[in-house]
């Protein structure tokens, strides 16, 4: 399945560059074409501003939604000419790579608690309680240590059921991380990934399945991207950072998680941000390529545009039009990082950006 | 005589791809398989732990096994009385008339309707009528799956047991009223067992179909991957699995995906050898 999509993808790459020959061959305005694929996360993100961007004299950029997996096989197929991931490369994908990959973030997406209790909106909870929630240790929406993090909340005498992602998913990737960190025996049973071994409640497909689910169903909690709990306007937790705050997710309380030291390279988890300000359950998504970009056909023009067209991802503008899509823009500290790693990216040894 | 034989070469090819294809899907299937046996043995089938983690990844099979022969039975259960009435209701007491006519396109309507819409029905229709009987906190579980499951299943076997009710020879049911029999005596003594292999071939087509039934499933079954601890309690089925967990995987999760396809793929082949069974012995 994985070689099809991959063959159609190559196909398809060949197609464009078929087609950008052309184009400038009738030499009507002398467009340049790139591919990209991976995440669907960003993509509503990276389409629109892809789109202002091609308005404004850039490049066209065809983009596929194939998820973070394909498009890092895609770079390392060298038949993209940059990729989007949720996840970064880890050391060993990094040396399975042909060449340096750089990691450019370019927004911060959240992964929240939503629930539905009914007349309740406003619930608070903290590591501990999404331990035991999430483990099966708490089953009951009266249990005295959810009242003790709520106190004057009328919380039902229900069954809580727990509703996770029966698909692997970035989503799960991070919701884990963060809990492994927060929770030893989280950590212990469960671990970190896109799949777990649930031990209670009810799995359902994608995004779109767990917020449909817990919308549907009474005494229900899940996590989810922050895009749909929002678009479906189910209530989210506040939930208590590592500096002891009940955090709501909002867009700025994502961008506080990315403001604070992060290594020069931008791969890093954001979870359980030290920052007093953060949302603890957030994460950077990137797009990755090559620092050497005269790879495969690739021309100068090219090169020049593929680094272009992400600097523009993390400019102001595109910011803005990141939260405008209900995703939390990048702090200062982290696009002058990303631009700094962008500057660094050569072709045939000669920088891109001057 | 060159028409002939052009047709009969055509015809070779055709029944030559069909067994070609059938071929390279089990071996296929087994090359892709062989690693997660290769590591887990028998335990894969025995096992019912499923842990994608990974450094501590471990499959087995057991509770999707189980998920799908607890809910295919079930469906089939429930779907028995259905479909055999209907049958009966269309091919022998309405045979000819418009009702019949009309209640017949119905169930081939039935039998169109896309797995995802039955899905969708299930979640939003059914699952809240269930929920409301108090026998269930979320309506998620292998009741709620099976009868859908039975819903889906029950146009195949009415059609197919209709097709073969009607085709009991007249004279038959003729010399049974001949001989004072009623219309109950003639159905029960004369038109059943006269279509008894071809009413058990046709559940057993149903059966088939509940077993590799996917979407309407995973929509309603909970995907909990464990061995259902009730009838209303959550599991998961071998179809649904890897319909939920492929787009993720690799290495050896690809590989323990691939091996339940091939289980899966035994099972029904066994489905369908047992049923060619019991027709041979009540044919």
């Amino acid at each position: 399945m994985k070689k099809i999509v991959f063959i159609l993808m190559a196909a398809m790459a060949l197609l464009l560059v078929s087609c950008g020959g052309s184009g400038s061959a009738t030499g009507k305005q002398k467009q340049i074409t790139l591919s990209a694929a991976g995440a669907t996360f960003p993509q509503p993100f990276y389409n629109l501003a892809f789109k202002k961007f091609n308005e404004a004299g850039g490049p066209l950029i065809n983009y596929g939604g194939i998820g973070s997996g394909g498009g890092i096989k895609s770079l390392r197929d060298q038949i993209v000419n940059f990729s989007a991931t949720d996840a970064f490369l880890s050391d060993e994908e990094m040396a399975e790579m042909p060449g340096e990959v750089v990691h450019i973030p370019t927004c911060i997406g959240a992964v929240v608690i939503a629930y539905n209790l009914p007349g309740v909106t406003d619930l608070k909870l903290t590591p501990e309680l999404l331990e035991g929630i999430f483990l099966g240790n708490i089953n009951k929406w009266n249990d005295p240590k959810i009242l003790a993090s709520n106190p004057g909340l009328a919380l039902p005498d229900m069954e809580i059921t727990v509703v996770y992602r029966s698909d692997g998913s970035g989503t799960t990737f991070i919701f884990s991380d963060y809990m492994s960190k927060v929770s030893p025996a989280w950590n212990a049973q469960l671990g970190t990934g896109k799949a777990l071994n649930w031990p209670a409640g009810i799995g359902a497909k994608g995004n779109p399945g767990v917020s449909g689910t817990i919308s549907q169903s009474q005494g229900s909690i899940g996590y989810i991207g922050y895009e749909y709990a929002f678009a479906q306007k189910i209530p989210m937790a506040a939930v208590m950072n590592s500096a002891g705050f009940f955090i709501e997710p909002t867009l700025e309380s994502f961008t506080a998680a990315a403001d604070e030291e992060i290594p020069s390279d931008t791969r890093v988890m954001l979870t359980n941000s030290s920052n007093p300000a953060a949302y603890p359950i957030t994460s950077f998504t990137w797009i990755i390529m090559y620092k050497e970009l005269a790879y495969g056909k690739h021309s100068s023009e090219a090169a020049e545009a593929a680094v272009k067209t992400v600097r523009w991802l993390i400019s102001e503008e595109a910011q803005a039009i990141a939260t405008s899509v209900h995703y939390a823009a990048l702090p200062q500290n982290a696009s002058l990082q990303a631009e700094e790693l962008l500057r660094g990216i050569t072709y045939q040894g000669q920088t891109v950006l001057k | 005589m060159s028409g002939d034989r052009v047709t009969k070469a055509l015809l070779f090819i055709s029944s030559l791809t069909i067994l070609l294809l059938s071929a390279g899907i089990v071996i296929s299937l087994l090359g892709g398989a062989l690693p997660a046996f290769k590591e887990f043995g028998v335990r894969f089938i025995t096992s019912s732990v499923w842990n994608p983690t990974e450094g501590s990844e471990e499959y087995g099979a057991m509770a999707f096994i189980a998920g799908t022969v607890i809910t295919s039975i079930l469906a089939l259960i429930i779907c028995i009385p259905m479909a055999f009435s209907t049958s009966l209701f269309i091919a022998e007491y309405y045979n000819g008339t418009r009702t019949s006519r009309i209640l017949r396109s119905l169930v081939d309507l039935l039998a169109g309707i896309p797995s995802i819409v039955y899905g969708f029905w299930g979640f939003y229709a059914l699952r809240p009528l269930l929920v409301a009987t108090g026998l269930t906190d979320q309506g998620f579980g292998v009741f709620t799956a099976s009868l859908v499951l039975a819903i889906m299943i029950v146009p195949y076997a009415t059609s197919l047991s209709a097709e073969i009710i009607s085709m009991v020879p007249a004279e038959l049911k003729e010399a049974a009223y001949s001989l004072g029999a009623t219309r109950r005596e003639v159905i029960f003594s004369v038109v059943i067992p006269s279509a008894r292999s071809g009413i058990i071939a046709s559940f057993i087509l149903a059966l088939g179909r509940a077993l590799g039934e996917t979407m309407a499933v995973t929509m309603l079954i909970g995907n909990a991957n464990v061995i259902p601890k009730g009838l209303f309690a959550p599991g998961n089925t071998m179809a649904s699995v890897i319909a939920n967990q492929f787009g993720e995987a690799s290495g050896l999760k690809m590989s323990a995906l691939i091996a339940i396809g091939l289980l899966l793929f035994l099972i029904t082949a066994l489905v369908n050898y047992l049923g060619k069974l019991i027709i041979k012995r009540f044919a």
